[in-house]
């Protein structure tokens, strides 16, 4: 960059930096119109009421902040007991359920495939076949759990031949068992996915540091623990916050998974998440008001987990500050 | 690990086991991950009747029969199941045209030019991969209906221009593997700006943009959400919307036209990822954070 600088200098002439606004105005342009745009649209909204009678359109009414009220107390009272707070529930419970599994197991095999002193074989078509769920259409996916899983399908059957779940227990009846599986299929879609940044993230540590342990007698464990992970934080963090942000955004497979006509992530409310409830407010009861509303709750959270990350496993020392200073120059 | 005698045999004994119980290990979670796929294919050619009696490794005879079941059945959705692909292809195809190309062309301003507000440029694409995009949902929906562009594919091709992950990877990219003297060199020999981007820079970026190109059309291809709130006429569905067909009522009893759908709907990804696992894997790779 430096170089690049004094390079400028020398063509002091022409001025090339306009050219930068040039060729970086297309996206700019494309962002401000269907993302910014929309953004503060959604951000206005909520301050509105603004909903579907039958035909008549109510609103847009200036409320200040009723939405707010509305998406955070019910009509009895009751503080994060409305719908918006049980889809953000369902989305958490399922998201925490199937990322903690998931890093712990692709941190161990990480660690595996690139430890050089157990060498295992087969690795590159490990890699491959575990990735392949992540590649799949995510609806085809739960047509595919939820074909195995239903009352009549082959999984429940065998289980119940054998004995393991009850006669009549039916997983989709039954709100954890419904959770339980869709965290499970987000799981098996993403483990691959985050192994494989993990072992990039290993890959690119210095090798000499893991020599030098060795030769002073560090066990397999102890260079885990006191080299690859703590100069893997900030993988991990990339790792945490991309995973929250897309975590909390979880649509496809609970959509299609075991729903009912309405959208409602059944059974009983239990795996709507905070996208399937927005869009159900958006499409079926055209109420934008409140969709904006319960949208901002989901802003809001998902800028507090990810402060929350950068915070725990970023400040303790200057280090992830000056790591994004080099990736910034 | 914990053997610290120092014995050579033990030591040679204790990684045996370790690779022994690492490889068994992995080898579970391998057909753990390939079992859905055997029981999709193996499942397309059995009839419904043997399907819900229970699982079998065994491939059955009545695969022509459920092709010809679901097809008929598909006529009922609206949109038949190639055309559902097809409406895929027409969204995933441009947008990933115009996505790889566009976010070569921000990295590029980025990498190549000093300009005031190129660290405020960068930090702003920074701070926008932290956004949900679903959170600016209604807006748009809203947006679009103003300006009477639902039901069409426009506002799902479009906004693909704007994509600040590619950007991320595309930059981070052109740091290793796009010396800045090149550009110069063909500034001297004349070239306009643009032409050299075109000629010279894109070809450069080949490798990242075939990973890219991979990723974003896969994503494209799968995407439900945005066009399940945008789209609303039956002949303009895409193949997830499709596929959230199958699992309604009218399908839910015949288990073997529902295997068949699934089979054929990720086939085409199947295919591809077969092709092409190498390179995505190395793309993965590549779009973790490297230092």
């Amino acid at each position: 960059m430096a170089g690049g600088q004094q390079r400028g200098r020398v063509h002091k002439k022409v001025n090339y930096a306009k050219y930068g606004y040039f060729f970086i105005a297309p996206f700019f342009l494309i962002f401000l119109i269907f993302q910014l745009g929309p953004l503060l649209y959604t951000v206005g909204l909520s301050f509105f009421e603004y909903y579907k009678h039958g035909f008549h359109e109510i609103g847009p009414n200036f409320v200040g902040f009723r939405n707010f009220t509305d998406v955070l107390i019910d009509t009895s009272g009751n503080w994060f007991q409305t719908d918006t707070f049980r889809a953000l529930g369902n989305t958490m419970l399922i998201w925490l359920s199937n990322f903690v599994p998931q890093i712990l197991l692709s941190l161990l095999l990480a660690s595996w495939f690139t430890n050089t002193r157990v060498k295992l074989r087969g690795q590159g078509a490990y890699k491959v076949i575990i990735f392949m769920p992540n590649i799949i259409t995510a609806a085809s996916i739960s047509v595919l759990f939820y074909s195995m899983f239903n009352s009549a399908g082959p999984m429940t059957v065998i289980l119940r031949n054998a004995g393991i779940i009850a006669k009549n227990f039916d997983f989709m009846n039954d709100k954890m068992a419904t959770r339980a599986i869709i965290s499970f299929i987000l799981f098996w879609m993403w483990y691959g996915n985050t192994m494989i940044i993990l072992i990039a993230g290993i890959l690119g540590i210095d090798p000499s540091l893991f020599e030098a342990a060795q030769v002073d007698g560090a066990t397999g464990g102890q260079i885990f623990r006191r080299i690859t992970l703590p100069l893997l934080k900030p993988i991990v963090l990339f790792t945490l916050v991309t995973s929250a942000v897309g975590g909390l955004q979880v649509y496809d497979i609970p959509a299609v998974f075991n729903v009912n006509q309405g959208g409602d992530g059944l059974p009983d409310f239990a795996s709507t998440t905070i996208t399937m409830y927005i869009k159900k407010l958006t499409l079926t009861s055209s109420n934008y008001g409140k969709a904006s509303a319960a949208s901002m709750m989901l802003f809001l959270v998902t800028c507090i987990i990810s402060v929350f990350f950068f915070f725990v496993l970023a400040d303790r020392d200057k280090k992830p500050k000056k790591n994004k200073k080099a990736k910034e120059a | 690990m914990n053997m610290s005698t120092g014995k050579e045999k033990s030591y040679s004994k204790s990684i045996f086991i370790h690779k022994t119980i690492r490889t068994i290990i992995c080898i579970i979670l391998c057909i753990l991950s390939l079992f859905p796929f055997a029981l999709m294919i193996i499942n397309a050619t059995r009839d419904s009747a043997s399907i819900s009696k229970g699982l079998s490794l065994i491939i059955s005879t009545h695969f022509m029969e459920n092709l010809s079941n679901l097809m008929k059945k598909a006529e009922g959705v609206g949109t038949p199941l190639i055309k559902a692909m097809i409406n895929s292809g027409c969204i995933a195809v441009p947008a990933t045209l115009l996505c790889v190309y566009f976010s070569t062309m921000t990295a590029y301003g980025l990498h190549a030019y000093r300009f005031k507000l190129n660290h405020f440029a960068w930090s702003t694409i920074l701070a926008i991969m932290m956004i949900p995009t679903q959170v600016s949902i209604i807006g748009f929906y809203k947006m679009i209906l103003m300006v009477g562009l639902n039901d069409s594919y426009i506002p799902l091709v479009l906004p693909a221009i704007a994509a600040p992950t590619t950007v991320f990877f595309m930059r981070q990219y052109m740091k290793t593997a796009l010396p800045l003297s090149i550009v110069e060199a063909s500034r001297i020999d004349g070239s306009s700006e643009l032409h050299t981007f075109n000629r010279i820079v894109v070809p450069l970026m080949k490798p990242a943009v075939a990973t890219q190109a991979i990723f974003v059309f896969i994503a494209n291809w799968n995407n439900l959400y945005i066009p399940s709130i945008l789209i609303s006429s039956a002949s303009k569905y895409t193949l997830p919307m499709f596929i959230q067909v199958l699992r309604s009522e009218q399908f839910r009893a015949d288990f073997g036209v529902i295997y068949m759908g699934l089979l054929l709907t990720i086939l085409p990804i199947l295919v591809v990822y077969l092709f092409l696992s190498k390179y995505i894997i190395a793309g993965v790779a590549l779009g973790g954070v490297k230092e």
